[in-house]
């Protein structure tokens, strides 16, 4: 059985948590509040801004950048130390992605900019509010989601982007491990994917809520998104992606809503936050489930696991969180 | 899902009031704005503005976002929300205890549809904050001009709950009452306070529940007493009927296009008028398929839809309320004892014609 080990403050709880996880083996979760708790021998809090609105591990999992109401895109290291990478003043930076090279790209409104390694910082925009950026894979490039479509923008050319197009508010993105595909999360309560190669669209329907999760399972073969009463896990591995096959529901739980979903990095097991708090692991394959956490107090909003798949770092929109030793 | 709407209907989850801020380019809304941010009301906003500009308030909680307006629902004109609201409220409500209400404030061009259905049409939105009124501000000098040249200024003012007739110092008493005139004619169903530089007690204009069924037009006593003449506590003399339309006989001046009142004598020629409909007890079975059809077909050039209805045999009034395409009802409270069983509606539209709504309404009473 696993055990869980809850994140305790003494302000009580920390607030809605944007993000938790783990830099190297020590679990961190950052709070809307603008802090970072780290459940170290020794728990420490580090004031990062006035207000966080997104929060990424950097590629190599030793960074986590985060973005606030106060303009700033910062990092702390696995060493715990911190340092201002960026700064828009007087804007809202609330999306936030992190590519190949220690590339970041963060954006406020219609405008964006993307900070290589180096610290040299690359401009971008588009014709609309950017509502979710995301990194391919390889090369440098990102994908921006916006109304109507997906924009795919080199970073290091003044070239128009190419335009992935489907009526409609796209409102987060993300790459395919393998690159090959291209899936927003929409508006009107649904996935939607593209394989730019061949222009081929890939529409994904029938959630009850919006999608706030998706994450791929550990090669890409499974996409597994929130926004219904199950997991929707859409099959991504043979030639033709999901066309023409339905997706599998796991971790029905009667009508609780799914809210955060989390592939394991070396299984095809995902990890499923419910509304109400609870937390099950469910491998993909036969729906086979164990309860890592009882319900809390509010929806799950953020499950990460550790790189080598022993423990997961979860929070809640209401400020419960904690981290989950599947081992026990 | 379903748990949170079920928390919704029993009234357990605290939404945050919403008001619009709508009124042309130096009507007065910075003014007002101003005042709202620095008089002493033991209240918090969060304010959502297209551009810092002149607010010189210090205020951490100013947020500034770029109007980009949706289409949801594959392009429904009607279905139009804000996509930049629905992300800022979204990030706002992550922190809730920072505010007590939202105050959002949108450039002199735009049309308040699509700020107000967003408030409607998101779910997530919808959960946590709740559309309280539009407030627009009009210009006492400058509204039958802006009215003559600007299809969103005739917009603001249709579609608002509460009008500030601003700067009421720089016109003659004539030049008012013509202006009053010309909001009647347009919106029939608002409060309208006359002001000089947005001096309104601000408990008349925050926090009005205008878009709450349960309040519905309690703040309306001559739509629930179902007289045809205003006479709002901060209206003034003007009797002309309010439902926007001049008989052939009309010698009220300020509906006149030979107006000697001493502004452009082009008198508004309004396409935005409000029909007020009135029966007994209406067929429930006739009556909302009758409201469905007619705000499918016309829900384009319906702004506003407000109405009190009553059934046979229903110990409880039912309220509604629409914006274009979308309608909501539910039951608001039991009849009193005496009460007069009467069904009113109000529609504030575009082009509306009122020989059909009549016509089509009629044959759903009893």
């Amino acid at each position: 059985m696993a055990s869980v080990i809850p994140l305790l403050v003494d302000a009580g709880d920390i607030g809605y948590v944007e993000w938790a996880g783990f830099l190297g083996s020590t679990a961190v979760f950052a709070s809307a509040e603008g802090q970072i708790h780290i459940l170290a021998e020794r728990q420490q809090v580090i004031n990062s801004h006035d207000g966080l609105l997104a929060a990424a591990l950097t590629q190599d999992g030793k960074g986590l950048i985060t973005a606030g109401e106060d303009g700033k895109v910062e990092r702390l290291d696995i060493d715990g130390r911190t340092s201002q990478i960026f700064e828009q003043n007087g804007k809202w930076i609330d999306s936030l992605a992190t590519g190949p090279s220690g590339a970041i790209a963060c954006s406020w409104g219609k405008q964006g900019m993307v900070i290589t390694s180096d610290g040299s910082q690359k401009p971008f925009d588009c014709t609309r509010t950017i509502e979710g950026i995301a990194f391919q894979p390889k090369g440098m490039r990102i994908a921006l989601a916006r109304y109507n479509g997906v924009d795919l923008k080199w970073v290091n050319t003044k070239n128009p982007p190419q335009f992935l197009e489907w009526l409609g508010s796209h409102i987060g993105v993300v790459y395919s491990p393998d690159g090959r595909y291209v899936v927003s999360t929409m508006q009107e309560n649904a996935l939607h994917g593209w394989r730019p190669a061949d222009d081929k669209h890939m529409r994904m329907t029938g959630y009850p809520a919006k999608i706030k999760s998706v994450s791929w399972s550990n090669k890409g073969k499974w996409l597994a998104s929130s926004g219904a009463p199950a997991a929707i896990v859409w099959p991504f591995g043979g030639k033709d992606g999901p066309m023409g096959k339905a997706p599998k529901e796991l971790g029905a739980m009667g009508q609780t809503l799914v809210t955060c979903v989390a592939c394991h990095p070396n299984e095809d097991v995902v990890a499923i936050g419910y509304e109400d708090g609870m937390i099950l692991a469910v491998r993909i394959e036969d729906d086979k489930n164990a309860v890592l956490r009882r319900a809390g107090k509010g929806a799950i909003s953020t499950i990460n696991w550790e790189k080598n798949g022993n423990r997961l770092a979860f929070g809640s929109e209401a400020g419960d969180a904690g981290v989950i030793d599947i081992e026990g | 899902m379903s748990e949170v709407q079920e928390d919704v209907q029993a009234g357990a989850p605290v939404q945050v009031p919403v008001t619009v801020l709508t009124g042309y380019l130096g009507a007065g809304k910075t003014t007002l704005l101003n005042r709202i941010l620095s008089e002493k009301h033991g209240r918090k906003y969060a304010v959502i503005v297209n551009e810092f500009g002149e607010i010189g308030i210090d205020n951490d909680l100013i947020v500034e976002t770029d109007e980009d307006i949706y289409e949801m629902n594959n392009g429904c004109i009607c279905c139009t929300v804000r996509g930049d609201l629905i992300r800022v409220v979204k990030n706002l409500m992550r922190r809730p205890d920072r505010f007590d209400a939202i105050i959002v404030e949108t450039t002199g061009l735009a049309d308040p549809a699509p700020v107000a259905q967003t408030f409607f049409m998101d779910d997530d939105v919808k959960t946590k904050a709740r559309l309280d009124s539009v407030v627009a501000l009009a210009d006492a000098k400058h509204l039958l001009l802006r009215l003559k040249d600007s299809p969103e200024a005739e917009d603001q003012i249709a579609f608002a709950d509460v009008i500030l007739l601003n700067k009421t110092d720089l016109v003659t008493p004539e030049e008012l009452a013509k202006v009053e005139a010309v909001i009647r004619q347009i919106n029939g169903s608002a409060k309208i306070f006359k002001t000089e530089k947005a001096n309104v007690d601000l408990k008349e204009i925050l926090e009005q529940g205008a878009f709450d069924l349960t309040r519905i037009l309690e703040n309306d006593p001559n739509f629930l007493e179902g007289k045809d003449a205003h006479s709002h506590e901060h209206s003034h003399e003007h009797e002309h009927s309010h439902d926007g339309e001049c008989g052939s006989d009309c010698t009220d001046e300020s509906h006149n296009h030979k107006s000697h009142a001493g502004l452009d004598g082009n008198v508004h020629d309004t396409t935005i008028g409000t029909v007020s409909l009135t029966a007994g007890e209406v067929n429930p079975e006739l009556f909302f398929p009758w409201v469905n059809k007619i705000t499918q077909t016309d829900g384009p050039n319906i702004l506003r839809l407000k109405g009190i209805i009553a059934f046979p045999d229903d110990k409880e009034r039912y309220v509604i309320q629409g914006i274009h395409m979308l309608v909501e009802g539910d039951h608001q409270r039991p009849w009193k004892e005496g009460e007069e069983r009467k069904t009113r509606l109000v529609f504030i539209g575009r082009n509306l014609d009122r020989e059909k709504l009549e016509r089509t309404f009629a044959a759903c009473a009893l």
